[in-house]
């Protein structure tokens, strides 16, 4: 039986068959080589470049832009992976409109800045569809280090120490490698299989070994690691998902955002993924947006955001948040759920509207809905881990954690944001102190 | 509308636009476009002597980029006409008579000899044509036979030829030079010794645009091979300019009427050149680029120009900058200037910062905040920081008032004039009277 946009419940296959194409292509096509050399070309190429200071990986932003403009896009490349080896990814995901180019001087001239994310795309796949890995091992030190999660925290961390001469054991829950990159970005944002094409060319630096569906608590534990390895890298991100504190949150229909994303991302036919008519995503972050998105590119009718606070608030940037207004989700903010209302499957939602300082204003909103993603926030799980601040590992700024020979990096780590970007960063810089700490040598 | 009519050395044309003797002038078909578009004149192609040249069967010009590809220079390796004379002279004829308030000026190159003159120039004046314009300034492959360039690069044979060519023909002369030379004064007065009515300037300029680094061969590529060619184009017109100004400006030259050519693009580039002392302008590469409809926009731009500030003809800008162009020796050493940044309008790029702190004289503080500010007590007024800005007007150079004290000399700003020459520093300096 066919089903389209006004069928009840939650079903798959609500668009034609050729519409899913279309609707999950590439969010920004790649620049060709033309428009690449316009786009260098605005770079002002500044002087100690705010750009740069935005970055989190710190990529030398000016000076890969000045090498695709001078026809070297291969040598840009090099810039940035030597800074982020994830440059491919990041620049992607990187919501750049709140990092580099926010503070791109042609941001505050213009209004226009610099597409840099979109100029890091180029160089990067310039050089990685060639094959060409431009890094290479260091003499063997003789060391071990395992890495707990193969997302972009540890896949960093492990290219870094692998690079430095050590040997590497990354373990995963999962049976792919790439974590949040492989099944937490909605599928626009990287196409093509872009997420596991990377891990593969980022592999061939060589000396890291991938052991898959093995997580911390369940096949390893930390003990282990320790006793079996030099030093061990926590990059497990979070595992668990906030749970929705409203009165029949149990009913059948209510789901984890994140599952469905990455049911989509490991989805073969898209068509075959169900979804709900009405459709009602909790949360104000990416994981929201990616889903809220998704739910009607794959043939909602209504999809609805509902957020408890402004949307000055909300994790997703603006564009994120603008790009899911003009795919027709509404956004409707100062709401917290109360109810889920339904007899077995949920029916309708209701929230209380509440004020700035979270209070119930008195007023209701009701919704009808019959698919409703938690997207309120994932929590780490594990136990035995290293003391936490808050709800996270509390790691110094070298990423080392309360416990010897044991860094931590990326979601799963206390302090800086939950980026791609960021997890890049802590576990590169983490790698780095661990190979100091293995050695004695700074790199 | 302002009238922008033009007598230059008699020669009458609805506007100073003219088409300079190149690729965009070789034929009727071109010259007629040009016409309906609305150019005021044009510099037929260069005739020669037959059997015509030929030219290469492969590229024929090279070219330097700015960004999103703006061509800003071209470099040509063409020849004179490569059709038979009479086809030219046929053609001519039958523009000038269909547009008959249009210049319509024949570019001439031929042996260095009196006969080939006194053989062409009545072929000519048997066109209808206003005028002639003898080509002794292309650069490459006719100068290699004793033509173009290589009589341009001699004043005695400018003058000789000149004067052959004065002696046979009526119609005014207008001879092209080369700016292939050291001082362009000397072939401009070896022109006005042979008579010549006016001087047009300049050519092209020897030039290699670029090198293909993977044949490694000079751009344009003939099978592996390159040769220098002509350059012209924007990035010529500062080396253009000038040489129009030191012509304008020698009183020895008699004021000779000069035609200016030197990669005129805009109605700007235009009045610039006319305000340093050229009667008229010719055009080429520009039309190359983007085609003949470009000197609409000139038109109306010299207009709107001329009537913002009440000109009522063009001959009321010709030469109006050139009585302040000047040697350095006289440039006032007492004028001093500071440059001041308008921190509404700074972006905080930091070029500027750069510029002056790497190479130049660390006049500008950078704060923790990325905020830039002049120091007084170092700035040189160089206006490199107002070159390197990205943003018109941000860094401008303030002139000091008299009797203000320069933090970076201490010594007061003096209200009087003060030049080289009677700087103490100046071994050669005479006390002033």
């Amino acid at each position: 039986m066919s089903s389209d946009a006004f069928t009840p419940g939650i079903v798959p296959a609500r668009l034609e068959a050729e519409a899913y194409a279309d609707h999950f292509s590439d969010l920004h096509p790649r620049l060709d080589a033309h428009e690449a050399l316009v786009a260098a070309d605005r770079c002002y190429f500044c002087h100690d470049a705010p750009c740069i200071t935005a970055c989190p990986t710190d990529i030398d932003i000016p000076l890969f832009i000045r090498q695709i403009a001078t026809g070297t896009p291969d040598a840009a490349a090099k810039t940035i992976l030597s800074q982020n080896i994830m440059g491919g990814m990041c620049a992607r995901v990187c919501p750049t409109e709140q990092l580099c180019e926010e503070a791109c001087v042609r941001e505050l001239a213009e209004g226009k800045p610099v597409l840099i994310g979109q100029l890091q795309r180029y160089a990067t796949d310039h050089l990685q569809e060639q094959g060409i890995h431009p890094f290479s091992r260091a003499a063997a030190t003789g060391k071990t280090v395992a890495v707990v999660g193969a997302g972009p925290a540890g896949l960093s961390c492990a290219h870094r120490l692998a690079m430095l001469g050590h040997d590497v054991v990354v373990y995963d829950a999962r049976p792919k490698a790439g974590g949040l990159n492989e099944y937490g970005i909605a599928t626009y944002k990287t196409v093509e299989g872009f997420a596991q094409a990377e891990v593969d060319w980022l592999l061939q630096i060589g000396g890291i070994r991938i052991e898959f569906g093995k997580a911390l608590g369940r096949e390893e534990t930390l003990e282990s690691l320790r006793a079996g390895h030099d030093a061990v890298f926590l990059g497990m991100g979070l595992g668990g998902v906030n749970a929705l504190e409203a009165e029949g949150s149990d009913k059948e229909g209510v789901l984890d955002a994140v599952d469905f994303i990455a049911d989509l991302r490991q989805a073969k036919d898209l068509a075959r993924v169900p979804v709900g008519r009405d459709v009602v995503v909790i949360g104000g972050g990416m994981t929201a947006i990616d889903a809220a998105v998704q739910a009607r590119l794959l043939g909602a009718l209504n999809v609805t955001l509902v957020y408890r606070r402004g949307r000055d608030r909300m994790n997703a940037s603006v564009f994120e948040q603008d790009l899911a207004t003009s795919k027709g989700v509404r956004i409707v903010t100062h709401a917290v759920p109360r109810a889920v209302i339904g007899n077995g499957a949920v029916r309708e939602i209701e929230f209380d509207y509440v004020d700035g300082a979270m209070a119930p204003t008195g007023q209701t909103l009701r919704l009808a809905a019959d698919q409703v993603f938690r997207a309120i926030g994932q929590s780490l799980v594990g136990e035995g881990l290293p003391a936490l601040e808050g709800r996270k590992i509390k790691v110094d700024d070298a990423g080392r954690t309360s416990l010897q020979g044991v860094w931590a990096g990326g979601d799963c780590a206390a302090g800086g944001d939950d980026l791609t970007v960021t997890a890049v960063a802590e576990g590169r810089d983490a790698a780095m102190d661990i190979h100091e700490a293995l050695t004695g040598a700074a790199a | 509308m302002a009238d922008l009519t033009s007598d230059f050395v008699g020669i009458k044309s609805p506007n100073p636009f003219w088409l300079a003797s190149a690729p965009p002038t070789d034929k009727e078909y071109n010259v007629c476009r040009a016409f309906e578009a609305g150019w005021g004149g044009v510099v037929w192609k260069t005739l020669g002597l037959d059997p015509h040249v030929v030219n290469v069967n492969g590229p024929r010009y090279g070219a330097i980029y700015g960004a999103d590809r703006r061509l800003l220079g071209l470099n040509n390796i063409e020849l004179i006409t490569d059709r038979p004379l009479q086809t030219n002279l046929d053609e001519i004829k039958v523009v000038k008579r269909d547009y008959p308030d249009r210049a319509m000026i024949v570019s001439l190159m031929v042996p260095c000899e009196e006969e080939p003159w006194k053989f062409i120039l009545p072929l000519v004046e048997d066109t209808g044509a206003d005028g002639v314009e003898l080509n002794f300034g292309c650069p490459h492959g006719m100068s290699e036979r004793g033509m173009g360039s290589a009589v341009g690069q001699v004043p005695e044979y400018i003058e000789m030829v000149t004067r052959w060519v004065k002696a046979n023909t009526r119609m005014p002369v207008i001879v092209k030079l080369t700016p292939n030379i050291t001082d362009i004064r000397k072939p401009a007065e070896a022109a006005m010794k042979g008579g010549a009515d006016a001087v047009s300037l300049i050519n092209t300029i020897n030039s290699i645009t670029s090198v293909d680094l993977d044949l490694f061969a000079p751009e344009p590529t003939i099978d592996g091979k390159g040769a220098h060619g002509g350059y012209c184009g924007p990035a010529v017109k500062p080396i253009a300019l000038n040489m129009v100004a030191e012509i304008a400006r020698d009183p020895s030259l008699g004021q000779i009427p000069i035609s200016g050519i030197g990669g005129i693009t805009t109605w700007r580039d235009a009045a610039e050149f006319m305000a340093l002392g050229a009667g008229n302008v010719q055009v080429c590469t520009a039309a190359m680029t983007y085609g003949f409809k470009i000197v609409q926009e000139m038109i109306s731009g010299l207009s709107d120009y001329m009537d913002s500030k009440g000109l009522t003809s063009v001959d009321e800008i010709v030469g109006r900058a050139v009585p302040n162009v000047t040697d350095w020796q006289h440039l006032n050493l007492n004028y001093v200037a500071k440059a001041k940044i308008d921190q509404d309008l700074c972006i905080s790029c930091g070029r500027c910062f750069a510029a002056c702190e790497d190479t130049s004289h660390q006049a500008i503080a950078m704060s923790e905040d990325r905020t830039f500010t002049v120091i007084d007590e170092e700035c040189v007024a160089c206006n490199l920081c107002v070159n390197v800005c990205p943003v018109e007007d941000c860094i401008t150079m303030e002139a000091m008032a008299p009797g203000l004290v320069d933090s970076r000399t201490g010594k007061v700003v003096e209200p009087d004039y003060a030049n080289w020459t009677t700087h103490p520093n100046n071994p050669a300096s005479k006390a002033a009277e």
